[in-house]
């Protein structure tokens, strides 16, 4: 009898799942459910250079075309409302029942939410029509209140300052991009931004936020108030596991996985940002990403281990940000560090690496003008990822190639 | 018509290694083998048209970037998502210590 693999979540976790059973070669049938109407695309570009066209063009993983060529069928639209493991099928929003033999969630992340706070002006971002509402209120003479000091925030505030929106940012702790972000980097992102025309207020709450007749207004503990003519609010993400919790399986800070993205029931894999999983590198700490590259990693991943790869999870945390003409690229977790070496690579670019107690390498991370970090964070990633300990005195100097010490 | 274009020279670009070049608009990217052959293709990304150029060559691959999409270079056939669309790969030559590419 034909293989039914079925696919929640239609982001780029799903959409690479889908289409890497077929490049594995899987003969089965394939069906990818997506509770948003569009086809699979990309999220990166909905905080950036997607938000300076006229309207939010959605770059598309995979055209209809292309699922059709390889026999994906795409579910659009379709909200599941529950799985139920002992019959082995979803249970759809609308009463329908789709059966799975094998079940992969990648359900993703929500905006986190603040409580009490509803309204028109008040704004989260993540979905296509998201951008493209918070894409018209950005024009010259609005004014932008941003809620969080985040990566989201943050590409937000330099795109909307590219569009000759005037910006204030709120952040609560002292600096910005405060989990995962080395201060240098930070401090240098911050200069960047008021360099830009965005004012920065750091250190200050939130205390009420409510609609005016023309605005929104913002009252923060300190008493000031801030009228703007929309709020987004970019305080980080949740996973969304509340099908996989309904469902009985374990969830710690997202859906509990394995080291091969099994859940607790061998039928039902999860990947993605919706996942937190053991990653061996870092002794096998448990942790949960919100990138792009894990998503499209762990999607390829999840669908090697549904036809049984039983492969574990084994590529380095990386991600990055574009803000102004700035590039920001991190590999590893910057935190399971003790020592940092600083490498000038000229015109204010510079890479960080971050090492254990015992020397191995555990992170790296750059900031330059466009993408003249990449090819060095590249390299640390596959430093990293080989438990490297590298020579501190070649990592500080610019001479010396990284790659080469990839042979050592 | 097809015609040769001095790109560089052939020190410019390091063993294994990959450099930008610009020629009536368009962008290229020059790559110098682990053993020693040069190669030529289109410069930007099929995906987000990212220089490639700044990107890792390990042995047959350029990776871009950005996105960390992936071509060889030397057939220009895209071997990684998200880059699905190939690299147009062009005929290149070594004279008098220089490279040169036909366009």
């Amino acid at each position: 009898m034909t293989q039914h693999f079925v696919i929640v979540g239609a982001g780029e976790c799903g959409a690479r799942a889908a289409m890497a059973l077929r490049e594995q070669g899987f003969g089965g049938d394939v069906t990818l459910v997506g509770g948003e109407n569009h086809l699979p695309y990309e999220r990166p570009p909905l905080s950036k250079e997607g938000m300076l066209a006229e309207v939010f063009a959605a770059k598309t993983i995979a055209t209809a075309e292309r699922l059709a060529e390889v026999g994906v069928a795409f579910r659009g639209g379709l909200q599941v409302a529950a799985i139920d493991r002992g019959a082995k099928r979803l249970v759809g929003g609308n009463g329908t029942a789709l059966p799975y033999d094998k079940l992969l969630l990648a359900t993703g992340a929500s905006p986190r939410r603040l409580p009490d706070v509803d309204g028109e002006r008040f704004v989260y971002l993540r979905t296509m029509e998201d951008a493209q509402r918070i894409r018209d209120a950005l024009n010259a003479g609005s004014h932008i209140a941003i809620v969080g000091g985040g990566f989201i925030g943050l590409e937000l505030a330099a795109t909307a300052r590219r569009r000759g929106a005037d910006v204030t940012l709120i952040e609560a702790l002292p600096r910005l991009l405060s989990r995962g972000v080395p201060e240098a980097i930070a401090r240098q992102i911050e200069a960047r931004h008021r360099e830009g025309g965005v004012e920065l207020v750091f250190g200050d709450g939130i205390a009420a936020m409510t609609s005016g007749a023309d605005s929104a207004v913002v009252t923060l503990n300190s008493g000031r108030v801030i009228e703007a003519d929309l709020v987004l609010i970019g305080i980080g993400a949740v996973p969304n596991v509340s099908l996989a919790a309904e469902a009985g399986l374990e969830v710690d800070n997202g859906i509990a996985v394995d080291q091969c993205l099994g859940t607790g029931d061998a039928n039902i894999f999860a990947a993605g940002d919706c996942c937190s999983f053991p990653l061996a590198i870092y002794g096998g700490r448990r942790v949960r990403l919100e990138s792009w590259r894990n998503a499209q990693d762990q999607g390829s991943l999840a669908a090697r281990n549904m036809l049984g790869a039983n492969e574990a999870v084994s590529s380095v945390p990386w991600f990055w940000s574009d803000q102004y003409e700035l590039t920001l690229q991190i590999a590893g977790l910057s935190d399971e560090g003790s020592t940092v070496v600083r490498r000038e690579l000229g015109d204010g670019a510079s890479i960080l690496f971050h090492l254990s107690a015992d020397g191995r390498l555990v992170a790296a991370s750059g900031i330059g003008v466009g993408n003249v970090v990449a090819k060095d964070i590249r390299l640390a990633e596959m430093l990293i990822g080989r438990a490297a300990r590298p020579d501190v005195a070649a990592l500080g100097d610019v001479g010396v190639k990284l790659k080469g010490l990839l042979a050592a | 018509m097809a015609e040769w274009i001095e790109a560089c020279g052939a020190d410019d670009v390091d063993e294994e290694d990959v450099i930008r070049f610009d020629h009536a608009g368009k962008v290229f990217a020059i790559y110098r083998s682990p053993d020693d052959r040069y190669f030529a293709t289109d410069g930007l990304c099929t995906h987000e048209q990212i220089s490639l150029a700044d990107g890792l060559v390990m042995d047959d691959i350029i990776e871009c970037p950005k996105h960390n999409g992936r071509f060889n270079y030397k057939t220009g056939e895209a071997k990684g998502a998200p880059a699905c669309v190939n690299l147009r790969i062009y005929p290149v030559k070594v004279e008098d210590g220089a490279v040169f590419i036909e366009v």
